[in-house]
């Protein structure tokens, strides 16, 4: 055999600036950075005078652990600016993929200078904001993860909204029927594992493109608890009247300050929502269930060539999405309104979809960008109640928003799962 | 374990892609299937390795009938296989990787992730593969990542080995060191199975080898009873003529010059590193290289598909640097793209649309926004005519021709409307004889016109029967230029193997 | 990212060395041939619909309380569930009917009813063919609309002028936010179906900012309503006593403008090329991008004219969440009439007829008007699974051909 030297590979001159990527994203992040500390500083700094204060309430009601914050106005704003574009500076100086979270520092600087500048001269319910948020972001959340469970094996799921609008609906009715909320919760569940079987079959059995098969289950979900509601419930009311689940305390945890009662005094879905995070973020990364998840979304054929059934793995994965979807929808009626009410979910389930892919395909990061989006919408009550001149509209445009910058790139691109919306067929 | 296949029929819908194969592979020997692209070798190993399910026939293994209905089965029988196109996951480190499917675990469900690492570093020790566990796939080299298809076989302990086209990627010393380790399996009592249609290959490492053409068995002989003549002959069926009738180029001016390109990939990295030369007018210069050495990239960048990051691109003497394909179009230089069923045709629209793809916008073909389809069906009649395309009509889909015919349809677009330089990429990749001479012939007579023509092949038989010039690609840069008199398969392999001449 | 979902075997037709393997794709010419394959296109949505409303009239029996107490006595009196529950469907679809064809006045409300969802189903079918999936006919209806109606209300013109001029508006508006998704896909590969789904909420909250302006809130009113649109903007009726707008004949002008735009012009084929291989499209000079961006911004403006024709005809005043379910009313309508312009007709007119027939229809017997909605989304199931109506009527592959796919996954671009 011959054997030959081999030469290095020709290292390029270093003279050369290039118009790399790397350096385009660096300028973009840096460029947003600047914005969000520009804004602060234009919108609540100059616009604030030096002798406005704001309050912000740190306890919930009845509660006094720790002092409420008084703050000067003006010159929180101008320092949360200044941080904000202190922010970009350093996203020049590290070119690197990474420095997306600048952005995300940034764009909640400019957030809290806004919370902090609607409370001058005033009092604003900080802790009320915070844990209203955490609350919206139950739903979300779970609806995000019902969404990863399915994409995490290559199947989309754009039915998110209608799996957790029949879940909704069977969750009422049944609980209102046996008088059971567990009953009702179980049945939800099980609606959902219906409807994600549903969407299991038409993807995975008949092969159907998956963004139109999600349309079937989300004009279908709709349609026939519109349908019901009009020729059932509304004769036999007594049929829509569940309750809601009652919240409990986990002794201890719930006396620390601030975080306790945000976190720990909650009803069911709370707990079961920051336990599935938990849960999925460790399993997906370090049980067999998850390696092979993973290899199926990202691989089919190779999963398949060493003897893991890409079928079985994906029915699995997507009826277990419909089960938590449908615990997210049971939320709608058994955690929050107590009633079914038609189109309840009111896009709740596009917002959990924006969620999942701002949350980039991982369970913590769907939960984190729940908690923005359910900020978000917070938020404006938070400003209503200080009658800020900001029209609510435009703040509950913001997850949708923030999700269309994610997905353009503008922030990096995220990486989705390789094999997500192909059809695998094994071999003849 | 000895292996048998015994009258294997496979069938697809229209297709008979095996008939009747009779195999035996006995443990301890390497044996080559040896066949062009389209022969079947593939199809018969994806039978043996329960991915596709026999029409007829059966498969014993030590003379004992098997069944597999899926790679599961195969694998628990002791079979491995290593793909052509790899089965890893790229964003799995190699530990989980090799793991997948046969995961240790250290409580029910939970991985061991020490314990596969363990027994990653030890068979690779054991082996002489030398791959790290925790690397992460997608950014390790080709001839690694084959390495981690060989170590999931082997910690699966098969006894059977199916090799596919394990070469076609790597670099000649990679494949001197893959035939090493390839003999070393086979010498501690495996059998392998090693597919290639590389005749020199298949020479050097098989005990026995097994010729296909077109699904069947067309003999079985050993390296000492057969040369490379014969082989090559059995395989396509007739005596092979390679060397294309040109007489010597007389170039004149310099059509294209390119001038310190550089060009990124699509992961951002450096795929071209500052690479100059010119084409004249009336010669064939070729780029020769191992696949995956910039070659794509570098096309690319002067046809327009990508932007160079720095660099300069001339057409007759004018810059073009990073113009689009259209303005490329319209300055007379034409492409025939490396891969044509993605790049060179919609496989829905009619011939006689493809045939016109990329000139729909001049005359005669539309005015203003209208299109003429009397004129567009007037070409495609006499295009189908001068390059011998067969179709059973020009308003067929051109996705139902075969695979030559396609080809035709693309060169004889292109060689319509070229006026300057003619790019050609791995023009004659997988195409019968009959139409790679063809295409050859259309080829010489295009330099001879007077054009520049530009050849990206990797393919070295195609690079010395055509070329005046060959300038070598390797990890991106030129590593040398050989005129085509000077260019054997010596210089020119050694050039792609990065050895300095 | 790009590879393909399974792997060809070895030897497919394509590469097989048979010059004629073309040939038994072949179309038979010919009337005749024309006819039959026109025959056998039509098998498969036909029996899609008719599996969806048998499905529907399942649904309709098994939610009625008297019918259902009457199945509890089943074994008693066999009869009376069976006769019962064919009452049932039979009146509940004849009243579908007679309200949507059965007069003069019902066949009217139906083209009505259908201009709209023909509108919007161009632009879904449109986006189709240009290679997208567009969820966001809601958005770009609702946009549309509002520019439409900015021009009714600001400005005081003669018809000739201000009619065409709020046209032309509710096209624009939806071209825009239309654009907007084909500008982000182009640039930045950002998935159609995401941004989509997220510009029809912005529109939706838009639209709520809109009317709780002065420009667009009625005076006086304090809930989301705008002011009626002017009679110098309404769509006139060109045949007295057959109260159809002309927007319905617009929306059949647009269909075969749309034909004639696919087929024969370079910017359809274009558009069609980007589509069909988008590589291919790129390598050819197409202008991968600009054509993304056009296609898109076609088909919003499509949308937003289908959301003018309901503000300036049916139902001339905005109200919070203005019609938005016609955008997805109208991707079952583009699956059923398989994306071309005239099976958009087609399927634009039946829905038409099913959503003015259902309001007679829960006048009369009581059965909610949403069945309407089950019934287009199991349409939907049914165009899209061929194979599933296959099982259920056992009809051979070859009559019905195989599922469509439309889109590609969030990763491929």
């Amino acid at each position: 055999m011959t054997s030959v030297t081999t030469a290095p590979a020709p290292a390029p001159r270093d003279d050369v600036v290039e118009d790399t990527g790397a350096r385009r994203h660096a300028l973009t992040v840096a460029g947003l950075c600047f914005l969000a500390g520009v804004a602060a500083i234009v919108l609540f700094g100059l616009t604030a005078t030096s002798d406005q204060v704001s309050t912000l309430l740190m306890n919930p009601r009845g509660v006094d652990t720790i002092p409420d914050v008084e703050l000067p106005t003006q010159i929180a704003a101008f320092v949360l600016g200044f941080g904000a574009i202190a922010l970009g500076v350093r996203a020049l100086q590290v070119v690197d993929p990474k420095i997306t979270v600048f952005f995300g520092g940034a764009l909640g600087l400019f957030a809290l200078a806004l919370v902090i500048w609607a409370a001058r001269d005033g009092t604003g319910a900080f802790y009320g904001l915070i844990a209203g948020s955490v609350q919206r972001a139950t739903p979300i959340a779970l609806g995000a993860i019902a969404g990863l469970l399915c994409e995490r094996t290559g199947v989309i799921n754009i039915a998110i909204e209608g799996m957790m609008l029949a879940a909704a609906f069977g969750a009422a009715i049944t609980a209102s029927a046996t008088g059971s909320l567990w009953i009702g919760l179980l049945c939800g569940v099980l609606t959902g594992a219906l409807f994600g079987a549903i969407h299991a079959v038409i993807s995975i059995r008949y092969e159907v493109d998956q963004i139109v098969g999600g349309t079937f289950i989300n004009i279908f979900a709709l349609g026939l608890t519109s349908y019901l509601t009009v020729r059932v419930l509304v004769e036999y009311s007594d049929l829509n009247q569940p309750g809601t689940f009652r919240p409990f305390e986990i002794p201890l945890l719930v006396d620390i300050p601030f975080l306790g009662p945000l976190l720990f005094s909650q009803n069911v879905f709370g707990f079961v929502m920051f336990g599935l995070v938990a849960f999925l973020a460790w399993a997906l990364f370090n049980t067999r269930w998850g390696l092979r998840v993973r290899s199926v979304g990202e691989h089919p054929r190779a999963a398949d060539t060493v003897g893991i059934s890409v079928r079985f793995i994906r029915y699995r994965n997507v009826i277990l999405g419909g089960m938590v979807a449908g615990i997210g929808g049971a939320w709608f009626t058994l955690g929050s309104a107590g009633r079914f009410d038609q189109n309840m979910t009111n896009g709740k389930g596009f917002i959990a979809l924006a969620a999942m892919i701002f949350g980039r395909w991982h369970p913590v990061g769907a939960l984190i960008a729940a908690l923005i989006f359910g900020f978000s919408e917070q938020l404006n009550d938070y400003l209503a109640l200080l009658d800020t001149p900001i029209p609510s509209e435009f703040l509950l445009m913001a997850p949708y928003v923030v999700t269309i910058v994610v997905v353009a790139g503008l922030v990096g691109r995220p990486r989705v799962p390789a094999a997500n919306g192909q059809v695998y067929r094994s071999g003849g | 374990m000895r292996v048998e296949l015994r009258g294997i029929t496979k069938r697809f819908p229209g297709v008979v892609a095996n008939e009747d194969v009779n195999l035996v592979v006995e443990p301890g020997q390497v044996h080559a299937l040896l066949g062009e692209n389209g022969a079947g070798k593939s199809t018969l190993m994806n039978v043996l390795f329960g991915l596709y399910r026999q029409t007829e026939g059966e498969v014993l293994l030590d003379g004992v009938p098997a069944s597999f209905s899926s790679p599961a089965d195969a694998i628990d029988a002791g079979i491995g296989m290593v793909h052509q196109h790899f089965m890893l996951v790229p964003v799995f480190t190699v530990a989980e990787n090799v793991m997948l499917g046969v995961e240790p675990t250290s409580a029910p469900g939970v991985l061991d992730r020490d314990a596969a690492r363990r027994r990653v570093l030890e068979l690779s020790a054991r082996h002489g593969l030398d791959v790290d566990p925790d690397a992460m796939v997608e950014d390790l080299p080709v001839g690694v990542q084959q390495r981690v298809e060989i170590l999931k076989a082997l910690y699966r302990e098969a006894d059977c080995l199916i090799l596919d086209e394990p070469t076609a990627v790597l670099t000649p010393s990679e494949i001197d060191d893959m035939l090493e380790i390839i003999r070393r399996l086979a010498d501690e009592g495996r059998s392998v199975i090693f597919i290639s249609h590389k005749l020199r290959e298949v020479r050097a490492i098989a005990d026995t080898i097994t010729i296909l053409r077109r699904g069947r068995v067309v003999g079985t002989t050993t390296p000492d009873e057969s040369d490379e003549q014969e082989l090559a002959t059995a395989m396509v069926g007739r005596d092979v003529q390679l060397v294309v009738d040109r007489s010597a180029a007389s170039p004149t001016d310099v059509v294209l010059r390119v001038s310190d390109l550089r060009v990124r990939d699509e992961r951002d990295q450096l795929a071209v590193a500052d690479v100059s030369f010119d084409v004249r007018a009336g010669e064939i210069v070729a780029i020769a290289g191992v696949q995956g050495n910039g070659q794509s990239e570098l096309v690319s960048a002067i046809v327009g598909l990508r932007r160079p990051t720095a660099g300069r691109v001339e057409l007759d003497g004018t810059d073009v640097t990073g113009a689009n394909p259209a303005r490329m179009v319209e300055l007379g230089v034409a492409h025939v793209p490396e891969d044509r069923q993605r790049d060179g045709l919609i496989s829905s629209f009619p011939v006689s649309d493809n045939l016109v793809l990329n000139l729909t916008g001049r005359s005669p073909y539309s005015r203003g926004i209208r299109m003429d389809r009397r004129a567009i069906r007037e070409n495609a009649e006499r295009l189908v005519q001068d390059f011998d395309i067969r179709t059973s009509s020009i308003d067929a889909a051109v996705g139902t021709l075969s695979g030559g015919n396609q080809q035709k349809v693309i060169v004889g677009r292109e060689m319509s409307h070229t006026e300057r330089l003619l790019v050609l990429s791995q023009p004659t990749r997988g195409l019968d004889v009959g139409s790679i001479q063809y295409i050859h012939h259309r080829i010489v007579q295009a330099r001879d016109q007077g054009l520049a023509v530009l050849l990206n092949s990797s393919e070295l038989d195609e690079v010395l029967a055509l070329a005046d010039r060959v300038i070598v690609m390797y990890r991106g840069g030129v590593i040398g230029e050989v005129s085509g008199e000077e260019a054997t398969r010596d210089s020119v392999g050694m050039l792609m193997a990065g050895a300095r001449a | 990212m790009t590879a393909p979902p399974t792997e060809a075997p070895e030897a497919l037709p394509s590469d097989a060395d048979d010059p004629l393997a073309g040939a038994p794709h072949e179309r038979r010419p010919g009337v005749v041939g024309a006819l039959r394959e026109l025959a056998l296109g039509l098998i498969g949505p036909l029996l899609a619909i008719l599996t969806a409303l048998i499905v529907g009239a399942l649904i309709i029996v098994f939610t009625d309380p008297t019918t259902l107490e009457a199945w509890g006595s089943f074994f008693s009196a066999p009869g009376t569930a069976l006769a019962d529950s064919w009452d049932l469907i039979a009146t509940s679809y004849r009243a579908l009917f007679d309200s949507s064809l059965g007069s003069q006045r019902a066949l009217a409300r139906t083209l009505v009813q259908s201009t709209p969802l023909i509108l919007v189903g161009l632009s879904v079918a449109l986006a189709f063919k240009a290679g997208m999936f567009n969820i966001g006919g809601a958005g770009q209806l609702i946009v549309g609309a509002m520019a439409a109606a900015w021009i009714g209300i600001t400005f005081d013109l003669p018809q000739v002028v201000h009619l065409p001029l709020a046209l032309v508006a509710g096209v624009i508006g939806g071209a825009v936010w239309g654009g907007i998704v084909g500008f982000l896909k182009a640039r930045t590969g950002a998935h159609e179906v995401i941004t989509s789904i997220m510009l029809n909420f912005v529109a939706l909250r838009l639209l709520d900012y809109a009317l709780s302006t002065d420009t667009f809130r009625r005076p006086g009113r304090s809930d989301p309503i705008s002011p009626e649109m002017p009679a110098s903007v309404r769509l006139p009726e060109p045949i007295d006593s057959f109260q159809v707008h002309l927007g319905f004949v617009i929306a059949l002008l647009v269909a075969w403008g749309a034909w004639w735009l696919l087929q024969r012009t370079t910017i359809g084929f274009r558009m069609r090329a980007v589509g069909a291989n988008a590589k291919a499209a790129r390598y050819a000079g197409m202008g991968v991008a600009a054509t993304t961006v056009l296609s898109m911004g076609i088909a919003g403006g499509l949308a937003g004219l289908g959301g003018t024709t309901i503000l300036l005809g049916s139902t001339p005043r905005l109200t919070g969440g203005f019609f938005a379910s016609v955008g997805f009313d109208a991707i079952a309508l583009a699956l059923l009439g398989r994306a071309s312009p005239i099976g958009v007709v087609g399927a634009g007119l039946l829905f038409g007829a099913l959503q003015a027939g259902s309001t007679g229809m829960q006048a009369q017997t009581s059965t909610p008007i949403d069945i309407i909605f089950v019934i287009q989304a199991l349409i939907i199931l049914f165009v899209a699974a061929p194979a599933i109506v296959r099982t259920v009527w056992r009809v051979k592959e070859t009559r019905l051909g195989a599922g469509q796919r439309f889109s590609a996954g969030w990763g491929a671009q």
